[in-house]
């Protein structure tokens, strides 16, 4: 029960300063609108409808890093990784702490992104949301863990777009999947599939990558 | 050459390239590797004159008043 | 001694190589029959594939490598994991390539999304380069080395997943190309002589894995003479 009180205490840390400061969030959300308004301008006017599905998937992908890659840079600024590093809890504790608060910012921007997307595109389905939910999970998870790497390297907000999209390609798979097929299980299934192998991942290798 | 054997030969040329390529770079490897280890045996003899040229400077100084 | 024992490897790999490989050419090109319904195009199949899996192979050798390095916490495996995933890259883009000539020879396209493999490897690309992103801005040390080893498990678990979602992609995100017959019913000499090519490339990448992890541990060794020297 101590783990679970430190994952607490730690996302409600990220939460707070997230709304005290509300810059993550509220770009995250500019974001998102901005880039369907740009995608309503890229596509043909003969494009099938299901397109739109396809990229309202790139546009909350786009999201996820622009969120993770903030998701560590308040630590790195202060340095306060080292601290919570050296802090009596398990280090995994950090990875889920922080990635439930991935899952929250993430949340917050897409219950305006969905309905923006309705209103410019498609309608959304409850397949739709029940994928968006899942992608959500498994980008935190993954996401989580490659931001940590990121932050330690030199080259920071350019890498973890890098290390990131490859892995995201089966969430988006997924999400589209869910999204335009007749069969919209199968894909939701993949996609908690997907959740459940990354995220023991993540969790039991996030100790090896933050340590000194 | 019928265009079906040109291009089921061009598959192993590429393998075959990507090896050959991989000899010239390990050619210029091994001949810097060469280059570095003539470089630490200069330095590994000097230290050992410089060593051989101080001990008998050392006797000198004891047998001295 | 240990060294000579290291040399003996590394010599019965490439004598393994050298046979193996030259053999199951000589018998692609010469024994083996033209397929039925392909003709002599079908013949990259016994690079092509065989390539393929050997990419496979080095990724998992990266990724056992990967595991010991953190389960031991002994950094001398970090080399091996880093120069397997080169290994695996280098045939990973000989796949691309003999799969691109393959579909070229097919179907008249250097490309086509429908092809599961290409596909694969082209995700597969893309990750592992991204690997080699990770330890060029990462500081040398322990924590590089943790984290390549990190990444490289990521990876082998990716190719399974990946392979999942591309099969489910297709038809509906991807388009459904005809499956050639390669893979189901092989004729006797078809088996052997794809063998022969496996066991050769298998022997290739494993001979040039030793050799660039001599030169780079041969590199580590000048550079520690050197700082005792100066």
């Amino acid at each position: 029960m101590n783990y679970f009180s430190d994952v607490g205490a730690l996302a409600r840390k990220d939460l707070r300063l997230e709304l005290r400061s509300r810059d993550t969030f509220l770009s995250m959300v500019l974001f998102v609108v901005a880039t369907l308004v740009v995608f309503s301008f890229s596509l043909p006017a003969q494009t099938e409808a299901e397109a739109s599905y396809g990229l309202l998937w790139v546009a909350l992908l786009f999201t996820a890093i622009l969120g993770l890659t903030r998701a560590f840079a308040a630590e790195r600024e202060q340095r306060v990784l080292d601290g919570l590093v050296l802090a009596p809890c398990d280090r995994s504790a950090i990875w889920l702490g922080k990635a439930l608060a991935v899952v929250a910012f993430l949340a917050l921007a897409e219950l305006v992104a969905l309905p923006a997307f309705a209103l410019f595109f498609e309608p959304v389905t409850w397949e739709l949301v029940a994928a968006v939910v899942l992608a959500d999970l498994g980008l935190a998870a993954v996401g989580t863990l490659l931001a940590a790497m990121a932050a330690a390297s030199r080259a920071r907000e350019l890498l973890l777009p890098l290390l990131l999209l490859p892995l995201a390609i089966p969430i988006v798979v997924g999400g589209v999947g869910a999204s335009i097929s007749d069969d919209p299980g199968r894909f939701l299934g993949f996609l908690a599939l997907y959740d459940l192998i990354f995220a023991i991942l993540s969790w039991a290798s996030f100790e090896y990558v933050v340590t000194e | 050459m019928s265009s079906a054997e040109k291009y089921v030969t061009a598959a192993y040329l590429v393998v075959l390239t990507v090896l050959l390529a991989y000899l010239v770079i390990y050619a210029f490897k091994l001949s810097r590797l060469e280059r570095e280890v003539g470089e630490l045996a200069e330095l590994a003899r000097r230290r050992r004159d410089a060593e051989r040229t101080s001990e008998p400077e050392r006797d000198s100084e004891e047998v001295a008043p | 001694m240990s060294t000579s024992l290291r040399n003996n490897t590394a010599v019965a790999l490439a004598v393994a190589a050298f046979v193996l490989l030259l053999g199951g050419l000589a018998l692609a090109f010469y024994w083996v029959p033209d397929a039925p319904i392909e003709g002599f195009r079908q013949r990259i199949f016994y690079i092509h594939v065989p390539v393929a899996l050997t990419a496979y192979a080095c990724f998992g050798w990266a990724a056992w490598k990967a595991l010991r390095l953190l389960w031991l916490r002994d950094e001398r495996y970090d080399l091996e994991s880093y120069t397997a995933v080169h290994m695996g890259l280098i045939f990973g883009i000989l796949t691309l390539v003999t799969g691109s000539i393959w579909a070229r020879t097919s179907w008249g396209v250097w490309w086509s999304w429908g092809e599961r493999q290409l596909v694969l490897f082209l995700v597969l690309f893309l990750f592992y380069s991204a690997y080699f992103m990770l330890r060029y801005s990462v500081d040398p040390g322990p924590r590089r080395a943790r984290m390549s080893a990190v990444y490289a498990l990521f990876g082998v678990v990716l190719i399974p997943v990946s392979f999942l979602a591309i099969r489910l992609a297709e038809g509906l995100i991807h388009p459904v190309v005809f499956d050639r017959n390669v893979n189901s019913n092989l004729a006797g000499s078809q088996l052997f002589t794809f063998l022969v090519c496996f066991a050769g490339t298998l022997a290739l990448a494993a001979s040039l894995y030793v050799n660039e992890l001599t030169g780079k541990r041969v590199d580590e060794r000048l550079r520690e003479l050197r700082e005792a020297l100066t």
